[in-house]
């Protein structure tokens, strides 16, 4: 019998605020336990949350980008477990009525087609606090610095039907979330987590088999991988005619392998109930159409005007609204230099790789639009070649300084004087008789070689386009 | 006291990592009969036509604007910790992984 999967996600992203959602402790990640906390976050007695403004704003933000209806009137509920983790003994959450609801995403399915993934709700919580387990078992460590982060969670329908949809509605979600401002969504940084509900049933059938959940995929290709593997896991389970258990799987990225991390609790074990601290939340029709005004323009649009207004291929224009860092970067670098095509191919060329081999972001990269435009300035105006600006490019790139200076303090600027590079090519004519000869029998191509060794001589000063000039001149048929 | 009922104060009490004597689970099914007694009561009011109410006051959530407040400093955050480690809060661990 073959099997259809059926996988739901349900992803949590961290609100790009200051502060924390009920408090005023700053949301960011600090490397020692427990210091931003206070009273609210640790949950002392008698102390009452005040909700975050910005909170409500980019969550609301955050489901408008994903074509949500949005609940004029929502609130929060108290999600009530015990685990050190939590200081209050509840979760402060939307259970009853979340912010947003009904939403939508558009990815490709494994053959390229468009396939509308259904968005059930978007609602706001507040992050846990972080535990860690000592080896012997006997104690757990609790910081609860990230107890109180403002969190959207983001739930699917269970519309995704293979490990790659998964992964693909992961990477379109993290654009529009970028994009929209809500969330850094680094997930190698927990800013953006992933779960992922699956079942496996007889192709044809409607109704759903036992799921199990997956956790602690820390990348978009975890989450890919474990499904792949929970997958082969079921469909053995179910071919040899047993039952899959509920439960939840926690993924091993070392072994590659899921272990049983606990029996899942009945939803209603979380007697969920309105939290009485916190008043209703409610928008106006106003407020939530200005709020869609402002949505800011998402990729797709953007790379739509990329090839409309700048002639960029599509190609250049898809990689470069890939994340909206880039995008703007790259417009940034227009404002200083109008040549979008030239710009397009220093970033995704050069700038791209300096990026990934030092393993930085573009927003926190200091060879910024001045310095590219300042670049591609000089190699227009003949002042460097198109080599050494690539050297020009790595200095800048780790020293921050202007590409002007570098030149200028390297002697890099391109020798264009006549009477300087004549030597140097009466000395590499001497030298290279074979290729003189071979140029001069006609094989041009014998020109590029010669090209090469005044570039080595000069170590690439020279303007390769006045040196091809010399030579020609020089060794060619008078 | 049913059986029945003991086993929702057991279910009630493994949710809330209470370990309670069978002496307390007769006081607590006691004690949980009478509170749910009082809530039937409460739900024999017709309250059709009634918008449900978690809140005295309806008005509106109050919005803090997002701006940082220092925090607690750690010494008076950790000050009533019954056990720390460094400026951590120690607890039991409650953490059961098997192996599949």
């Amino acid at each position: 019998m073959d099997y259809e999967v059926v996988i739901g996600l349900e992803v949590h992203v961290e609100l790009k605020t200051e502060s924390k959602l009920f408090c005023s402790c700053p949301n960011c990640f600090v490397p020692e336990p427990n210091v931003n906390t206070c009273p609210v976050c640790l949950g002392f007695p008698g102390t009452l949350p005040r909700l975050n403004r910005e909170a409500v704003k980019l969550a609301l933000t955050a489901s408008l980008a994903l074509n949500c209806r949005i609940a004029l009137r929502s609130w929060f509920d108290r999600k009530n477990y015990f685990y050190p983790d939590i200081p209050k003994g509840y979760q402060i959450s939307q259970f009853y009525e979340p912010i947003g609801s009904r939403g939508s995403l558009t990815i490709e399915d494994d053959l390229g087609r468009p396939k509308v993934i259904r968005i059930g709700r978007v609602h706001m919580e507040e992050d846990a606090g972080k535990l860690i387990h000592s080896p012997t078992g006997d104690a757990s460590l609790v910081d609860y610095n990230r107890a109180g982060v403002p969190l959207v969670e983001i739930v699917t329908e269970p519309d995704l039907r293979t490990p790659g949809d998964a992964r693909r509605y992961l990477e379109k979600l993290k654009i529009i979330l970028q994009y929209a401002g809500v969330s850094d969504c680094k997930m190698e940084e927990g800013s953006l987590r992933c779960d992922a509900n699956i079942s496996l049933r007889p192709s044809g059938s409607e109704t759903l088999g036992s799921k199990t959940e997956l956790k602690n995929m820390n990348s978009f290709k975890a989450v890919e991988k474990s499904l792949e593997h929970e997958i082969k896991r079921q469909r053995a389970i179910l071919k040899s005619g047993k039952e899959v258990i509920s439960q939840t799987l926690r993924w091993e990225e070392e072994s590659q392998k899921t272990i049983v991390m606990r029996g899942k609790l009945q939803a209603h074990d979380y007697r969920c109930f309105a939290d009485c601290d916190l008043a209703p939340i409610e928008l106006t029709a106003e407020e939530v159409e200005e709020a869609r005004a402002a949505l800011p323009e998402m990729a797709e649009a953007r790379a739509e005007r990329f090839v409309h207004d700048y002639k960029l291929p599509d190609y250049d224009a898809l990689m470069l609204t890939s994340s909206r860092g880039l995008a703007d970067y790259f417009e940034s670098c227009l404002e200083f230099y109008n040549n979008p095509k030239n710009v397009s191919n220093w970033i995704m060329g050069e700038l791209s790789a300096r990026l990934n081999s030092a393993g930085i972001e573009i927003e926190s990269c200091s060879f910024g639009p001045e310095h590219m435009a300042e670049l591609l300035r000089m190699i227009d105006e003949n002042l460097i070649s198109g080599k050494i600006a690539k050297d020009v490019l790595e200095k800048a790139f780790y020293s921050g300084k202007m590409p002007r200076r570098i030149v200028e303090e390297d002697g890099l600027l391109q020798i264009s004087d006549q009477s300087e590079l004549e030597g140097i090519i009466e000395k590499v004519i001497k030298e290279n008789p074979d290729s003189v000869g071979n140029y001069r029998r006609g094989k041009t191509k014998a020109i590029g070689f010669l090209v090469g060794q005044v570039m080595k001589e000069t170590r690439g000063k020279a303007n390769p386009k006045l040196v091809n000039e010399l030579l020609v001149k020089k060794i060619g048929f008078k | 006291m049913s059986d029945d009922f003991i086993r929702e104060v057991e279910h009630v009490a493994r949710l809330a990592r209470l370990s309670l004597s069978s002496e307390e689970k007769e006081l607590m099914a006691d004690q949980l009969s009478a509170i749910l007694e009082t809530a039937r009561k409460v739900r024999e009011i017709d309250t059709v036509g009634i918008e449900p109410t978690a809140h005295v006051f309806s008005i509106p959530a109050f919005l803090r604007e997002d701006v940082i407040y220092p925090s607690l400093p750690v010494e008076k955050v950790l000050q009533n910790a019954p056990k720390k480690m460094k400026s951590y809060f120690r607890v039991p661990s409650i953490t059961v992984i098997e192996e599949e």
